[in-house]
């Protein structure tokens, strides 16, 4: 696992409401029980840890449709931390 | 008990710093929304749009002496409250002034203050604040300061409830004129945190719009933060009648909800709960409402919530209610918003005309009611009501009636 994805997860299992001892990239957020505010504070700790800025309008986006997956997730911020070296 | 009138209305807003001014341009469907000019460093902001009160010079209201003393939030509610007791026409002599509230709501207090100092102390390492730093960011100060501008001696004290802070004032004002406990009140709200760091705030929450506040719209993208004052004369009828006093309207019931559910998301049942309480304080059926001036914030939790709110206490005729939101014109104003809105409501009521929704695309799925889209609407209007529902889950509803 990437250094990214072990990070990532390790902020969505703060977030996330079910009791489930281990998350793993391909499960769905929405299985993880992240609310709206949790949706919020997740991106302001990935966006904190990674020193990225994460486009989101909580009227407009929802994270759980377009980020199905804690995968999905790890992804968007690899792009971002990509973006930000090159 | 008494029936309570409204007998003097006072305005700062985005669209005019007096309540003609406020009411022509609502009715005009006009946008006080615009860039951020109050903070020193706008461009270090995601969010770029507010709805500023523009132009406001307090100068023009007190003495240079006088300004060391009052914070932004202080200046509003104070001009508002002057000319609020000017069309009143009352001189509050004793016994008045001790028989006289004065209830105000603000979210927020005295954040510019706050804003500046800390900027001074964080920023630029200065070591010392201005001495009366905490006489002017106390959350109290603007109903201390109209005590003493007005010469007001009764209860007086503010109320916070976020978003439903001028509400909820309004509200306890309107019930201890009822009930005789005071002769007269002076009420509303007062907000004026346009700053840098409650910006910064805002966008934290991830619920700005970035451009345009559209309420119960399609595309609708968030709220506009705003900022401002209104104020209010309330009276007995009895004793208004008695001196002659223009009446503008009646505050007829008032009622107040808890969630006790989410911190931030809206609740259709404390919704509804306010809004029943509202009708059965002023003994009202839902078929006598014919407009209500929404929260309608322009998220897309609470006009899809507070449709729903309205559609479970209206029933059938939600359809036939006329319901628009003035925050699409000047923004939210926090703790001053339920004044700004209630005076729109006292008017819409006397002049028979619903202000609009202006910004609105079309029709939500969620948003399925007569949001009085993009051009005011000449309509009988008998009763209204002004809901305001505020993060925190604390909900206020004053319904007004017109005078006969």
């Amino acid at each position: 696992m990437s250094d990214v994805a072990s990070d990532v997860i390790a902020i969505i299992v703060k977030k996330k409401r079910v009791d489930k001892p281990t998350v793993e990239v391909s499960d769905r957020l929405e299985a993880l029980g992240l609310e709206s505010l949790d949706a919020v504070e997740m991106i302001f700790d990935l966006e904190e840890k990674f020193d990225i800025q994460i486009p989101y309008n909580a009227n407009t986006s929802n994270p759980r449709t377009e980020f199905d997956t804690v995968g999905d997730v790890v992804n968007a911020v690899q792009k971002l931390v990509d973006e930000k070296k090159s | 008990m008494s029936r309570v009138v409204v007998t003097g209305l006072g305005a700062v807003t985005p669209l005019g710093h007096t309540v003609p001014s406020y009411w022509e341009n609502l009715k005009a469907g006009a946008s006080g929304l615009g860039a951020v000019t109050l903070t020193p460093t706008p461009e270090e902001l995601t969010q770029k749009v507010v709805a500023e009160v523009k132009g406001f010079d307090p100068l023009k209201h007190f003495p240079e002496r006088q300004q060391s003393t009052l914070d932004r939030v202080s200046q509003f509610a104070v001009v508002a409250a002057r000319e609020a007791i000017a069309q009143a026409g009352i001189t509050f002599d004793m016994p008045l002034s001790v028989r006289t509230a004065t209830i105000v709501g603000t979210g927020a207090g005295g954040v510019t203050t706050q804003d500046d100092g800390f900027r001074r102390i964080y920023l630029e390492k200065r070591t010392r604040l201005f001495p009366l730093t905490i006489p002017k960011l106390m959350a109290n100060a603007p109903a201390s300061q109209i005590s003493m501008a007005c010469g007001l001696r009764g209860p007086a004290f503010v109320v916070a409830s976020a978003c439903a802070s001028a509400t909820h004032a309004i509200g306890i004002a309107f019930h201890m004129v009822r009930a005789g406990s005071v002769d007269c009140a002076v009420t509303g709200g007062a907000e004026a945190c346009i700053t840098f760091g409650t910006l910064r705030s805002w966008e934290a929450m991830r619920v700005m719009s970035p451009d345009v506040c559209r309420p119960f719209s399609k595309d609708r993208m968030g709220l506009i933060l705003g900022e401002g004052a209104a104020m209010m004369v309330l009276e007995p009828l009895e004793r208004a009648k008695a001196r002659g006093a223009e009446i503008l309207g009646e505050i007829v019931g008032f009622g107040m909800s808890a969630d006790a559910a989410d911190l931030t998301a809206p609740d259709q049942g404390g919704m509804v709960r306010a809004i029943q309480g509202a009708f059965a304080d002023a003994n009202l059926v839902p078929h006598d409402i014919q407009y209500v001036n929404a929260h309608g914030t322009g998220t897309a939790a609470n006009d899809d919530t507070e449709t729903k709110a309205l559609h479970e206490a209206f029933g059938e005729h939600a359809r036939k209610l006329a319901i628009s939101s003035t925050k699409s014109m000047v923004g939210h104003a926090l703790g001053a918003a339920g004044a700004l809105e209630l005076v729109a409501t006292v008017l819409a009521v006397r002049e028979s005309v619903a202000p609009p929704t202006v910004g609105y695309l079309g029709p939500d799925p969620s948003c399925d009611l007569d949001y009085v889209p993009n051009a005011a609407r000449k309509m009988q209007i008998d009763v209204a009501l002004s809901n305001s529902f505020a993060f925190g889950g604390l909900n206020a509803v004053l319904a007004v009636k017109k005078f006969a």
